[in-house]
């Protein structure tokens, strides 16, 4: 055994085919319009330049450590894919069973509006494509753009920008409330070969509004594709931005996503990450706690079963004094699946009265499943109260014997006894009418699994 | 009487570390710088035989390809292994001798440290204790081991490692570098070639080791590196207490301790290992002190085997160590207590590894980390149960507490579980001295240095009990000083 | 053995003692009442020297001295004692060894000699079997998982092992069922004497049926609104503070 493995910015080195992963941009937009605007050039191209530097990430990159992406590197993937033929019926279900008031739809990462319904949002607020908003000259989504194009993040952040095109963008202005919650279905679809997309996505929450967003991911192929996606959030203060995600990705699809908020004074910013599809999947969260009064609440349930690797990753910066922030994690694991959970709660100096809670937990089902957790605390202020708690495991047999000494047959126990663990965290989805639909994916889940 | 408060009047007289004073004593040392020579030279003085410097030189080679890790969240400046000593030995002492014939200015050097080489004496001011032997080692070699003859009588062989290289060598043998391999990392390889003494145990099947054995590690010359290598084996079904001890004197330049301690537990067999770890930690503007990186590891080799590591670090400007247990036998059991004080301008960053491969293996790991002034104290813990590691039990609290508003508190814990049947909890908490409670102890008439130091060795209780009793209440004290000046 | 003199103290800038004057003879035992937020809690953190509790006028002597110039600790030695009302856990410090950093500080500050180990154990289990505390709760860290009223009769416990000349009890009623405040009550019945006296600070009267004050002073507004003997505190009980409040408002 060696050493603890090394903490190391970046390392690794380019995908071998580096050349298709970088160069797609350069002739632009597979249908050859590009409108977007010159300073978006140069920030492909830097961009570019730091992905070439970093390559992908391989697990010597200590954020990178219980992932491996060498599935990835052995793909031939459709860079520039052509935009799919997808029909409005053969879209999934909604989430909330229902015809949804507002849905957005993207197809491989690009917006199709004949597939969306919009109607007139309250206020002011825009839903629309980043082309778009782009191509209009849209101010605040430009000044956004830059600003966090700017900002490092890692390789797979910098590969995104580099191919920074489309994706779906949110602007609510201050002082609005959105009722209705807004939908975005993501839509992943195979070709002749895997395609490879990366929508950057853009929610700006306006001081004192409120808004919904729930983002449902599903393929409708049974191939496998490459889905890098960047969401940049912006709460201004006071504003309430809750965040709803179902990835229900197809098998053997390779779903990495990067949140990234900055909350200011008094904002809240809560997520709720349901994970069941995917080949392998990353949702990494940051959170930016800016202002005083700034609060976070990051849940999320996964299920993960046969060879499936989910990797749940956040990151809550205690910038300012007086900010809260509150997670819980809880999967269930079966097959050979692997679960990952890295939590960072940072603190920085002088910023007292901090409160930073979190808790991962896993249970494992079988012989063969695997988690791995690092929940991390970097506190450089005295007056805070933070904790972090992690467990692993089998069901409870306790809890087990109870339920059978009762009457209730072993595997009707074992199913009762994983939507019981599994529905505390569903609990703290703050949307009603999403539970419902999250607990029947789970008594779904629970009962296709394959019996070991 | 107020331990602490009798303390901090020690340490008024004696400045705020009080082990740092020099010992004026005539050295040999090899010259400056490391290389191959330097290696045969160690080996050469300390008539080693020829698998030994064999090994040294594997490691020696293995180390050239081999660069600093710098995972850890310390900071310090690149280290010039050229410029270091890598054999120093007070002169006239070819090996440990009988008591009456080492040198009186040693032995007055840890009569001060309060270490008894003389064997009807006890601990320095502790009463009615229980008989300690102990081996010195004063820089590169062990200048005298106590209480031989009693324990010879029980089978037990306690002796420094290069005396039991030329005594007992097919037991070295048998055993070194099998739990940390030369190979292991850059400190651990960079020990294998030059280690110049440390002790050796070696407790005979169904052996209740009959006292307390320890070892205390002074580093005196100047610029001078300390590689000891402590090697401890327990046969089936024996028992023993270990504990270490070590200081320096005050130097405003820095100087490299790289230790590797391997312990080795066989069927039923129990290992306590307990550290104070007291080096000088530098002043409080951050300059001196030792870098303290040390490799420690335990093998719970044999089935119902136990290694319980405690340790209290309250010196060195840079601590680096990680004291870990490989649980291979079914049922062993791997234990970690450790108060982790860091204050001024000093660097932790420690924790330990619980590797889980038995069936029934368990784990307890208990971490205090204290971080005042402008240090850094990080816990890093690995707890891994592998896929044969079947019920296997792992249960870690890990407390930061912080004092003042320029110090930092880090934990990073690795939890990696590939069995269903095993449990692994982890907890892991911040807090600080609540202004409430200082008051309270103050409105009872308790001095505010005094309250934090009874605070504090509150907060540390459930790790300073594990000590032998003795050890506890030094290491009570040692809170209380290695916590002067923080508040107020 | 206290005089206090037109005392006026602030918190966070916010006065809330506005020229208080009380004075209590040795052997006395005083009682202060008052509505919540009229300042009874502030009179008891200015008397015992807490952060935060800044003294914007007046003085207090104690047994001669400048109270206000010394440290908590230094109070402490000089003999005030503060029991609280709401005692502070301190986890992994047991009663025992808390008790003897305190009666050793004290010594110490006083230049006396230390107990050792054996007269301290002894001195303590006096005291704790006169209060009917066992053995087990002398073991158990300072106030950690104590009932309202374990930790009560705690505070007396410490106040019975360290003999204070002047005691100020800061609603030490609250949170005490009928049984546990006769405890307490008898416990503090048991340390009156010629030479020590008593702050009793109670938001209700019925403490005072148990510890019966030689005077009682009403606080309201942050200074005393009326001072008399033990019936002003019956007449409180049936009258309630709202005339008071009134007159130190107008």
């Amino acid at each position: 055994m060696a050493g603890l493995v090394p903490i190391a910015e970046t390392a690794g080195t380019a995908a071998d085919s580096g050349a298709d992963w970088l160069t797609g941009w350069r002739s632009g937009p597979a249908d050859g319009s590009d409108a977007a605007p010159d300073w978006l050039g140069a920030v492909r191209a830097d961009a570019a330049d730091r992905f070439a530097a970093h390559g992908l990430p391989d697990r010597r990159v200590e954020d990178w450590r219980y992932t491996s992406l060498a599935h990835l590197t052995g793909l031939e993937l459709d860079w520039a894919p052509a935009p799919a033929d997808v029909a409005k019926e053969s879209l999934p279900a909604l989430v909330f069973g229902r015809e949804a008031d507002c849905r957005l739809v993207l197809v491989n990462g690009q917006v199709r509006p004949a597939l969306s319904s919009v109607p007139a949002l309250p206020g002011g607020t825009v839903l629309t494509s980043l082309a778009g908003a782009l191509a209009s000259g849209h101010p605040g989504v430009a000044d956004l753009l830059k600003r966090r194009v700017a900002a490092t993040g890692g390789a797979l952040k910098a590969l995104n920008d580099s191919w920074l095109e489309d994706g779906y963008v949110l602007i609510v202005p201050d002082g609005v409330t959105v009722d209705m919650p807004i939908e975005i279905l993501s839509v992943g679809t195979g070709g002749a070969l895997p395609p490879a997309y990366q929508p950057r996505n853009l929610i700006v929450a306006g001081a004192g509004s409120r808004v919904t967003v729930v983002e449902h991911h599903v393929g409708l192929c049974i191939g496998g594709y490459f889905a890098n996606l960047v969401t940049d959030v912006a709460a201004g203060a006071e504003a309430i931005v809750r965040h709803c995600k179902v990835q229900d990705e197809s098998r053997e699809a390779i779903h990495i996503a990067l949140l990234d908020a900055a909350l200011d004074r008094g904002a809240m910013f809560d997520s709720f990450c349901f994970t069941l599809g995917g080949r392998i999947s990353r949702n990494e969260l940051r959170v930016s706690l800016d202002a005083p009064g700034a609060h976070c609440r990051l849940n999320g349930a996964y299920l993960a079963g046969g060879r499936q690797h989910c990797d749940h990753t956040t990151s809550v910066d205690h910038a300012a004094p007086e900010t809260h922030s509150d997670q819980l994690y809880k999967g269930v694991l079966d097959g050979r699946a692997r679960a990952v959970f890295q939590g960072k709660v940072t603190v920085r100096q002088d910023a007292q009265k901090v409160e930073g809670h979190q808790m991962s937990r896993a249970l494992l089902l079988s012989e063969t499943a695997e988690v791995n957790t690092k929940p991390e605390l970097f506190i450089h202020a005295d007056d805070v109260q933070c904790s972090h708690g992690a467990t692993a495991g089998d069901l409870d047999a306790e809890a087990l014997f109870y339920l059978r000494s009762r009457g209730v047959p072993e595997g009707q126990a074992r199913q009762l006894l994983v939507e019981a663990f599994l529905n505390e965290a569903i609990d703290a989805v703050a949307l009603a009418g999403m539970r419902l639909p999250l607990e029947r994916n789970v008594a779904r889940w629970m009962a296709e699994r394959p019996r070991s | 009487m107020a331990a602490t408060a009798q303390t901090v009047a020690q340490v008024r007289d004696l400045g705020k570390y009080k082990h740092g004073w020099e010992t004026e004593i005539e050295m040999e040392t090899a010259p400056k710088g490391l290389n191959e020579d330097i290696v045969r030279f160690i080996s050469a003085r300390k008539d080693e035989p020829d698998w030994m410097l064999d090994w040294r030189l594997k490691a020696y080679r293995h180390w050239l390809t081999m660069t600093e890790p710098t995972w850890a969240m310390v900071d310090y400046p690149a280290i010039d292994f050229q410029d270091i000593y890598y054999y120093a030995a007070p002169k006239n002492t070819e090996g440990p001798k009988s008591l009456d014939e080492v040198d009186p200015e040693l032995l007055r050097t840890y009569e001060k440290l309060g270490i008894p080489l003389k064997e009807q004496e006890v601990l320095a001011g502790v009463q009615g204790a229980p008989k300690v032997a102990v081996d010195a080692v004063f820089d590169s070699v062990s200048v005298a081991t106590t209480f031989k003859k009693e324990l010879e009588s029980h089978g037990v062989i306690f002796c420094s490692i290069s005396e039991a290289l030329q005594n007992h060598p097919e037991l070295v043998r048998k055993y070194l570098g099998t739990v940390v391999p030369y190979t292991d990392n850059f400190y651990a390889t960079l020990n294998s070639a030059v280690f110049s003494d440390g002790s050796f145990v070696y407790i005979p099947p169904g052996v209740h080791c009959p006292m307390e054995l320890s070892t205390y590690f002074r580093i005196n010359a100047k610029d001078t590196g300390q590689f000891e290598r402590t090697l401890i084996v327990a046969e089936e079904g024996s028992y023993v207490s270990y504990l270490e001890g070590c200081t320096a004197p005050m130097r405003d330049e820095n100087q490299l301790h790289a230790a590797v301690v391997e312990l080795v537990a066989l069927k039923d067999a129990e290992i306590k290992y307990s550290t104070v770890q007291n080096w000088y930690p530098g002043d409080e503007t951050g300059k001196g002190g030792i870098y303290n990186f040390v490799t420690k590891r335990g093998a719970c080799r044999g089935d119902d085997s136990k290694i319980r590591w405690t340790q209290v670090e309250t010196g060195s400007a840079i601590t680096w160590k990680y004291p870990s247990c490989i649980l291979q036998g079914d049922n062993s059991v791997g234990e970690f207590y450790s108060v982790a004080i860091a204050n001024n301008a000093q660097q932790a960053d420690t924790g330990t590894k619980m590797i889980h491969l038995g069936r029934n293996t368990r784990s307890r790991i208990i971490s205090k980390g204290i971080s005042a002034g402008r240090a850094r104290n990080t816990y890093r813990g690995l707890v891994r149960m592998g896929p044969k590691a079947l019920n296997g039990r792992n249960f870690t609290q890990c407390d930061s507490l912080l004092i003042g508003d320029r110090c930092g508190a880090h934990t990073v814990p690795y939890i990696e579980s590939r069995n269903r049947t095993a449990k692994v909890e982890h907890e892991a908490t911040t807090s600080r001295i609540g202004e409430d409670q200082l008051f309270y102890c103050r409105q009872r008439g308790i001095g505010e240095e005094d309250a934090v130091a009874l605070i504090v060795n509150g907060f540390c209780k459930e790790v300073l009990q594990e000590l032998p009793m003795e050890f506890a209440v030094e290491a009570q004290k040692l809170v209380g000083i290695s916590l002067e000046g923080s508040v107020g | 053995m206290l005089e206090i003199e037109n005392l006026h103290a602030a918190v966070d800038g916010r006065a809330i003692l506005n020229g208080l004057t009380l004075a209590v003879a040795p052997g006395e035992v005083h009682a202060v009442m008052g509505p919540n937020g009229s300042g009874k809690s502030t009179l008891s953190y200015v008397l015992s020297g807490r952060d935060g509790y800044e003294v914007t006028a007046g003085r207090v002597r104690f047994r001669g001295e400048d109270l206000l110039a010394l440290d908590p600790e230094e109070r402490a030695a000089a003999g005030l004692f503060l029991a609280f009302q709401y005692p502070v856990e301190i986890p992994g410090v047991t009663n025992m060894t808390f008790l003897k950093h305190a009666v050793n500080g004290l010594k110490v500050q006083r230049g006396e000699e230390e107990l050792d180990a054996m007269q301290f154990l002894k001195l303590v289990r006096q005291k704790a079997k006169a209060l009917g505390m066992s053995d087990d709760m002398l073991k158990r860290a300072v106030n950690v998982g104590f009932s309202g009223g374990e930790k009560k009769r705690n505070e007396i416990l410490q106040m019975a092992v360290l003999e204070p000349a002047f005691a100020v009890l800061d609603e030490t009623d609250s949170g005490l069922d009928i049984d546990a405040l006769k405890i307490v009550a008898d416990g503090v019945n048991a340390l009156r004497g010629p030479e020590r006296s008593m702050l009793v600070i109670t938001h209700y009267q019925r403490l005072l049926d148990y510890i019966v004050p030689d005077r009682v002073h009403v606080l309201a507004g942050g200074r005393i609104a009326q001072s008399g003997g033990k019936e002003l505190a019956t007449r409180l009980e049936s009258e309630g503070y709202a005339a008071f409040v009134e007159k130190a408002a107008a």
